[in-house]
């Protein structure tokens, strides 16, 4: 039962990835308003660059050939090639930089998890006081923030004008240490990405977190845990909090995923590192679609298969979510 | 009530800068002044000013004066007046892609939840795919090609440079987010008893939707726009940082953060102002969103993904 589940889920994968994929290729192929291939090819490309993405995407041929040619050099041959960089290799180059993208996504989830779950129980213990109400602005100017600015205000106080004093003297200049190669340097480069990556998500939980435990505290289950004689403690951590953590888990699949599958560039271009978002970065910045395409799909493969990961591991801790019938 | 006062301020003096913004700064903010100087409490001082170590210019910083208030850009633009002028075309694109999303989702989610059947399973698979698809990635492929290119669609045709672009494409990444939770609500009223009763007295289905379905989706669009109207600048500030949204010379918000980022270190209010300019919208935004949903509907349980 639970594996015929288990299986369906997979099934939905399947086809939620299928068509992402031709979403993405129609996108990129069909656009109507210019010759696709003077679109891959990027600005100014020479007619022997045109005819060669003509001749490499099959652009003469029917549309699901196409298709079908461009997922091949995308996961199976993976010899898409940049036609903006000639010779570069595009998924190999995406594959190199994923480990920088977890570094910076995983220290931030840990920084961000235990902030904001700090910050969200704390103001649904102290609701409606002044303590309340000061954490829950600043979780709201968090979530206003753009996270870009933000990084390049963290790179002026600590790359220059406060670099020089016992505060900030120890953060390394911009740019990514491996951390196979050096684990103290891999921190210290880190940690202020880390940080300015996990305002706006601290933000984001706590309102919610708290939003979800004021709720859980009018419920018949926590009324019982009074009658029985817990302290206001105990009640909050023991048993509001954790069946609103259900919801924050699930969150935190979803916006985990997102992130390693791109939507950390923002902060990986402030901060100079050189992930899966930098490299989308400086494609976006020649308009070298091939390689915005292949950074794409990627990202939404290991989006949609954490997303499903994630499904799958509720399905057999939950028996809640399993569909009855 | 203060959050709304700041707000109608922000978009007062950004909506009018052509009225203003130019005369005061005493510069055209679109066109780069390189050789130009400004008088200073009685003297001549250059915009673009040699560095002290004789290797390139840096132009000049805050005056707190009305010429280059918040100093120049490495055009030797007045950053403040193109403030004004790129809070306007921030706040455009988000209230044109808000007014886009929302009734683009108000249409997807009221056919599907009111027609059922196969129209509804294909929409909502639809939604479904597209919820699954991120946000950024969406948008992000739709502004790399036809930021490239343009679009042409059989008469229409749209420039590459178009703020329609920017437009569009935020307003459509973000339907499904609030098309999803329409389709449940009308799901709901449409099996509930006063439409049925409607039905059951031969009231024609148009009429139905138009009278009892309509006026209870009206209140669930009223709470998620400021909502969207917060989401929405701050995607436009990505975007254009990420240089697919705003394509100069136009400015934004956005735009102005991407042309201090190389001064950032010299002349860092380039950079910083504009944020903040952002900062203060969407605080407000929120502020306002999370009053009206208050006042809506104590109860809403709406999340917005980033």
């Amino acid at each position: 039962m639970i594996a015929l589940v288990l299986l369906r889920r997979l099934g939905e994968m399947v086809f939620v990835l299928f068509s992402i994929s031709v979403l993405v290729f129609l996108i990129f192929f069909a656009t109507p308003g210019a010759d696709p291939a003077a679109r891959l090819a990027g600005r100014g490309a020479s007619p022997a660059t045109l005819a060669a993405v003509r001749h490499a995407f099959g652009l003469d041929r029917p549309l699901p050939v196409q298709y079908a040619l461009m997922m091949r050099h995308l996961f199976i041959t993976q010899d898409l090639t940049s036609f903006v960089n000639p010779g570069q290799r595009v998924v190999p180059a995406l594959l190199q930089a994923v480990p920088v993208t977890l570094s910076l996504v995983l220290g931030a989830a840990v920084i961000w998890l235990v902030l904001a779950v700090l910050v969200g129980v704390t103001a649904a213990a102290c609701r409606d006081t002044i303590v309340d109400r000061a954490l829950m602005f600043l979780s709201l100017l968090g979530v206003s923030i753009p996270v870009f600015w933000l990084g390049e205000v963290a790179n002026l106080i600590t790359q220059a004008r406060f670099h020089d004093t016992w505060a900030f003297s120890w953060v390394p200049a911009l740019g990514y240490v491996p951390l196979t190669q050096d684990p103290l340097g891999w921190f210290k480069s880190l940690v202020i990405p880390w940080l300015v990556l996990a305002v706006t998500y601290v933000g984001l939980y706590a309102r919610i977190l708290r939003a979800n435990l004021v709720d859980a505290m009018t419920e018949d289950y926590i009324r019982t845990a009074r009658a029985k004689g817990l302290s206001e403690r105990q009640i909050i951590l023991r048993h509001a909090l954790r069946m609103s953590l259900i919801t924050i888990v699930s969150m935190f699949g979803l916006d985990f995923g997102a992130l390693v599958g791109g939507g950390a560039l923002l902060i990986e271009v402030v901060s100079s590192l050189p992930g899966v978002g930098m490299l989308t970065y400086q494609a976006l910045q020649n308009l070298d679609l091939p390689f915005i395409m292949a950074a794409v799909l990627y990202g939404a493969v290991f989006i949609v298969a954490a997303n499903t990961a994630v499904d799958m591991l509720y399905t057999l801790l939950d028996p809640r979510t399993r569909p009855t019938r | 009530m203060a959050a709304a006062a700041l707000l109608a301020a922000i978009v007062l003096a950004c909506l009018l800068a052509p009225l203003y913004a130019a005369d005061i700064a005493g510069t055209d903010p679109f066109a780069s002044n390189l050789d130009g100087t400004i008088t200073l409490a009685g003297q001549p001082v250059e915009i673009m000013q040699s560095a002290a170590t004789g290797f390139g210019v840096t132009p000049i910083g805050p005056t707190w004066h009305a010429q280059y208030f918040l100093g120049a850009d490495d055009q030797g633009r007045d950053v403040a007046a193109r403030l004004l002028y790129g809070g306007r075309t921030s706040l455009l694109i988000a209230a044109g892609a808000t007014l886009i999303c929302l009734s683009g989702a108000a249409l997807v989610g009221v056919i599907a939840g009111f027609a059922g059947g196969i129209v509804d399973t294909i929409l909502a698979r639809a939604l479904d795919i597209l919820w699954a698809f991120p946000v950024y990635l969406l948008a992000i492929s739709l502004s790399a090609v036809l930021i490239s290119h343009g679009l042409q669609l059989g008469p229409v045709s749209i420039n590459a440079d178009s703020l329609l672009i920017p437009i569009a494409i935020i307003g459509i990444v973000y339907i499904p987010y609030v098309a999803r939770p329409i389709r449940g609500q009308v799901i709901g009223l449409a099996q509930s008893d006063f439409v049925l009763a409607a039905r059951c007295l031969g009231i024609p289905r148009p009429r139905i939707l138009l009278r009892d379905i309509l006026p209870n989706i009206a209140t669930t669009l009223i709470v998620f726009a400021p909502l969207m109207l917060a989401l929405n600048m701050l995607t436009e500030a990505a975007l254009s940082f990420l240089t697919i949204g705003v394509q100069p010379p136009a400015a934004s918000w956005g735009t102005i953060i991407l042309d201090g980022e190389g001064l950032l270190y010299t002349r860092p209010m380039v950079a910083i102002a504009p944020g903040i300019a952002i900062a203060l919208t969407v605080v407000a935004l929120n502020f306002l969103g999370d009053g009206i949903r208050e006042a809506f509907d104590p109860r809403a349980k709406l999340r917005i993904n980033k």
